[in-house]
């Protein structure tokens, strides 16, 4: 059921991607309304090996795993 | 696991395939850490540094080498093996390629310890789409570890591991970004922990309870599905929620959920963060078992155990170097500090270092202080 739903999921994306080349969505937040993306404490990871450390501290003493990204993709206005 | 697979490379495909505006390679910078964890009779310090150097327009390379010099009396230790000390050391090094509006990237991680050797492989790509306000990232990595046993020069033992993900990265409005992450991951070999026992009651011993080695079942698989939403604050300071929701194969549900507070004040960025996490236990752990080989598979590691962890962390950063000043080669440059308090409270795991009868043993919980201090620089 879970394998399924993951699945789905996938396809979703899938399609999602598949629009990117359409180019006929207009970006809703214009290159210039992104300075405060922009900024540095904006930054999905300020500090790689700060959190790449703590993030290991967390997993070896709980049994949860994964989900927090390989998808800091930020906002492309640098 | 077939099916995802096959539709995960079909994605991966379509994007390499689709690119028509330019991407943004990671800045290249420096980091220099220290850290030490203290907490539980366990005492772990080190260094971490991470450079990352972009060659040429299309290419940056990261590494990254890190030590973990450990001293450990933690409670398992203290009730059941003699105190050690070993060193933990890991090395990665990966590689990011930008090729119009897509980013391929591909890493390698190896870890050696006296008794515990991992390496993996990863692979990911990201496309940044609509206007860059979107990026999607799929990753795949293959981990190989192998088991050893100090007291045991013959032993050895692997395990395969394979993780999916998939990351979504949105732009909301001017104000606001949000990242969605699910991972997968499988891991199949010897899975438990060679020196650890569980205990079960034996009428025959006099303080009522033995032990014998614990037995994991040899697959497990899991999913993940985090979710972080930053927003900028109408005043120049930002507020970050993170959510995770985590399920496997061994029962563990986990919830896990952080609000964080960044706020610059001239050179100086100060950040305040508090931590949540509860989860179940695998469906194999007890605290006591109630006779010898009571059930197939057997486990008493703390971390399978039912629990709930809280931490505070507050860190502040002081900016050396701006921007607009430079030094030589140097853009900017900045020193951090970072100290965290985290407590465990587990609620089947007992404390069995108190000397109280069978069953009047307090529940286990563990205080620990988490200390960084790093120097950042970005050339």
């Amino acid at each position: 059921m879970k394998t399924k739903l993951f699945g789905r999921f996938v396809v979703s994306l899938a399609l999602i991607a598949g629009l990117s080349g359409c180019g006929g969505i207009e970006p809703w937040v214009k290159p210039y309304e992104r300075d405060r993306l922009a900024d540095p404490i904006m930054a999905l990871d300020t500090d790689p090996v700060s959190s790449a450390y703590i993030q290991h501290v967390y997993e070896a003493r709980e049994g949860a795993r994964g989900g927090e990204g390989g998808a800091g993709g930020g906002c492309g206005c640098n | 696991m077939n099916f995802p697979r096959g539709i995960l490379f079909l994605i991966l495909a379509l994007l390499v395939l689709d690119s028509a505006q330019a991407g943004v390679l990671p800045e290249d910078r420096a980091d220099v850490l220290y850290h030490l964890y203290d907490g539980g009779g366990v005492e772990i310090d080190g260094p971490s540094v991470l450079v990352r150097k972009q060659i040429g327009k299309s290419i940056s390379i990261v590494a990254n080498y890190y030590v973990d010099m450990i001293s450990s009396a933690s409670i398992d230790v203290i009730t059941t093996a003699s105190p050690y000390s070993e060193e933990r050391t890991q090395w990665s090094l990966g590689l990011d390629y930008l090729r119009g509006n897509t980013t391929m990237s591909v890493g390698f991680m190896n870890s050696t310890e006296p008794d515990y050797d991992a390496s993996s492989y990863s692979f990911s790509v990201s496309q940044n789409m609509f206007g860059d306000l979107t990026t999607l990232t799929l990753m795949y990595a293959l981990g190989d570890d192998t088991v050893k046993n100090t007291n045991d020069p013959t032993f050895e033992r692997e395990i395969d591991r394979q993780s999916y993900g998939i990351g979504l990265t949105q732009v909301l409005t001017r104000n606001m970004i949000a990242s969605f992450n699910f991972e997968t991951i499988t891991d199949e070999g010897f899975l438990n922990n060679p020196y650890r026992s569980v205990r079960y009651v034996d009428a025959g011993s006099p303080i009522g309870y033995s032990y014998e080695p614990e037995l994991y079942p040899n697959t497990r698989t899991s999913n993940a599905l985090g979710t972080r939403v930053k927003y900028y604050l109408p005043y120049r300071a930002v507020i970050e929620g993170e959510y995770r929701y985590f399920t496997d194969t061994w029962d563990i549900d986990g919830h896990t959920a952080s609000i964080s507070y960044v706020h610059p004040l001239g050179p100086l960025t100060i950040t305040a963060k508090y931590r949540y996490h509860d989860q179940t236990g695998a469906h194999f752990y007890r605290d006591i078992f109630p006779r010898s080989e009571a059930t197939n598979f057997r486990g008493r590691d703390k971390e399978l155990s039912p629990l709930t962890s809280s931490s505070v962390r507050l860190a502040v950063s002081y900016s050396l170097i701006d921007g607009a000043r430079g030094w030589g080669f140097i853009k900017k440059a900045s020193v951090s500090a970072a100290v965290e308090f985290l407590q465990i409270d587990y609620h089947e795991f007992r404390d069995l270092s108190t000397g109280a009868g069978l069953g009047a043993e307090p529940l286990y919980s563990l205080e620990a202080d988490i200390f960084q201090i790093f120097f950042s620089f970005w050339y």
